[in-house]
Formats: C-alpha cells, sequence, structure tokens
C-alpha cells in the first residue's frame, strides 16, 4: 500500500479547515525517460473525505495535478474529537485510506 | 520490536484488514470522468462535464500567483460567493485541459486549494457550478520552467 496522507484538522467558530498532503507521484503519462520512451501515466483519480459517515468532499484528479497532492477544503457540521476519513485511488486501482482528528 | 512499535503494527495491520476487506466504508467515489480529463479544449471538457460552457462572473475568485516559480507545483484556488456544488481547474495550454474536478456536498464551503502543473504560460480558469449552470473567472499564469516534463 503506497504511503500514509497527513491530515490536518482544525475547528474553528463551527467551520473545519482541513489539509491533506497524499504521498503520490503523479506521473502525468508526459515525461519521457532516459531511453526516450514515455513513462505512462499514474496518479490518483478519485478522492473522498466523510465525517461521521457523512461525505464532505470529492475530488477528481487528473495527471495535471501536482506530485504529492495537497488539498484544502473547509466544511461546516463536526466537533472537535470528530474524525475526518480521506480514501484515495489510483489509475493502477492502489488505494489509501486515512483519518486525521479534528482539533 | 519494542510494544510501541508492535503496537502501530497491530493497527496498521488491522486497518488494512478492514480496508481491504470493505470493513472501512470508503464513501462512494464518483466514477472517474475519463472523457473530461482526456478533452483537450474547453468546449470538450464541459461537454464531459455537463452543465454547458460557463459564463464569465465575478462572484467567482482564482487566487493563483501572476508567475509561477516552478510549473510542476503552482497553487491554484477557488473561492466564490455563490452556492457551489462543483468546481473545476482547467489550465488552457496544458496537454489535457482539465486539472481537477470537485464535489461540495451540502455543507461544505465554496472553497478549494490545490496544486497543478503547468506546462507552459496559459490562461488558468478556475470553473464554479452553481444553481446546474457554469461561472468562471481565469487569469494568465506566467510560468517560466514548465512543468510537465518538457
Amino acid at each position: 500500500m503506497a504511503d500514509p496522507m497527513r491530515i490536518r484538522a482544525t475547528e474553528k467558530d463551527g467551520e473545519i479547515d482541513v489539509k491533506v498532503l497524499m504521498k503520490h507521484d503523479m506521473e502525468s503519462g508526459q515525461r519521457k525517460d532516459a531511453a526516450g520512451a514515455i513513462i505512462p501515466a499514474w496518479h490518483i483519480t478519485n478522492l473522498v473525505a466523510t465525517v461521521n459517515g457523512k461525505q464532505v468532499f470529492a475530488a477528481q484528479f487528473g495527471p495535471a495535478i501536482s506530485k504529492d497532492p495537497f488539498l484544502n477544503f473547509k466544511f461546516k457540521g463536526a466537533a472537535k474529537g470528530d474524525e475526518v476519513i480521506v480514501s484515495w485511488e489510483d489509475t493502477k486501482g492502489d488505494k489509501r485510506t486515512d483519518k486525521g482528528k479534528i482539533s | 520490536m519494542n510494544s510501541k512499535r508492535r503496537k502501530v503494527l497491530q493497527f496498521t495491520a488491522l486497518v488494512s484488514f478492514m480496508a481491504g476487506s470493505g470493513l472501512l466504508s470508503e464513501a462512494d467515489a464518483a466514477e472517474w470522468n475519463k472523457a473530461a480529463f482526456a478533452a483537450k479544449s474547453m468546449d470538450d471538457v464541459m461537454k464531459a462535464l455537463g452543465g454547458g460552457l460557463p459564463e464569465k462572473s465575478d462572484a467567482v475568485t482564482l487566487k493563483a500567483p501572476d508567475i509561477a516559480e516552478n510549473g510542476a507545483v503552482v497553487p491554484v484556488g477557488i473561492t466564490t460567493t455563490l452556492k457551489a456544488t462543483n468546481m473545476a481547474i482547467l489550465i488552457e495550454k496544458n496537454p489535457y485541459m482539465l486539472a481537477g474536478y470537485f464535489d461540495l456536498p451540502d455543507g461544505t464551503e465554496p472553497f478549494v486549494t490545490t496544486r497543478v502543473k503547468m506546462g507552459q504560460t496559459s490562461n488558468v480558469y478556475a470553473l464554479v457550478k452553481a444553481d446546474g449552470k457554469w461561472f468562471s473567472a481565469f487569469k494568465e499564469i506566467k510560468v517560466t520552467l514548465g512543468g510537465c516534463g518538457g
């Protein structure tokens, strides 16, 4: 399984600010290797974030999202101590799920 | 092996098992929109996303640098006063225009920030979907060192 994501979620005045840093090469499929052959595309395609069983954010990434994708989003309706669960899937079918507690 | 490390490994093993066996509910991710991410023009991207061509709007704010120091990592943010259900980032001169597409359920703020690769200086579009209609703002971001691998 891929390396873990870092999830930082902070609550202020009822709004939860979530920052996620994922670990992924996000190969665009545009680069060539030393022999001149195209390095095939390999990148995260889908991402979902849920809190208390409710989906709070979803994303579809193309190959143009930078390596080690960063995402910042905000939502209301959760409290300190609740967990933000983030899952992603990539073009090879590799998956990763991590949690971050709202502080 | 010290007990703390063992605890971490046991927890990781448990989570992996649970995730693998579908016990951890990964909320349904929408099907990856292959057509949208393979599109080379805004027309084709919007055809694949649905909802028609975006209308330029002051209610959409694109937060991005004027000059990208590193085309491989360009921070782009979208905010809006509209009640956004979706957002998207399009980079005009990239090999494929659509960089990312975002779903904002009820209760989620109309805000997203991420980092994108830009192959060359290009217009970057922030798209916001509200009430089934797309709205946009754009700016040109100058790139000195292209980020697509050229």
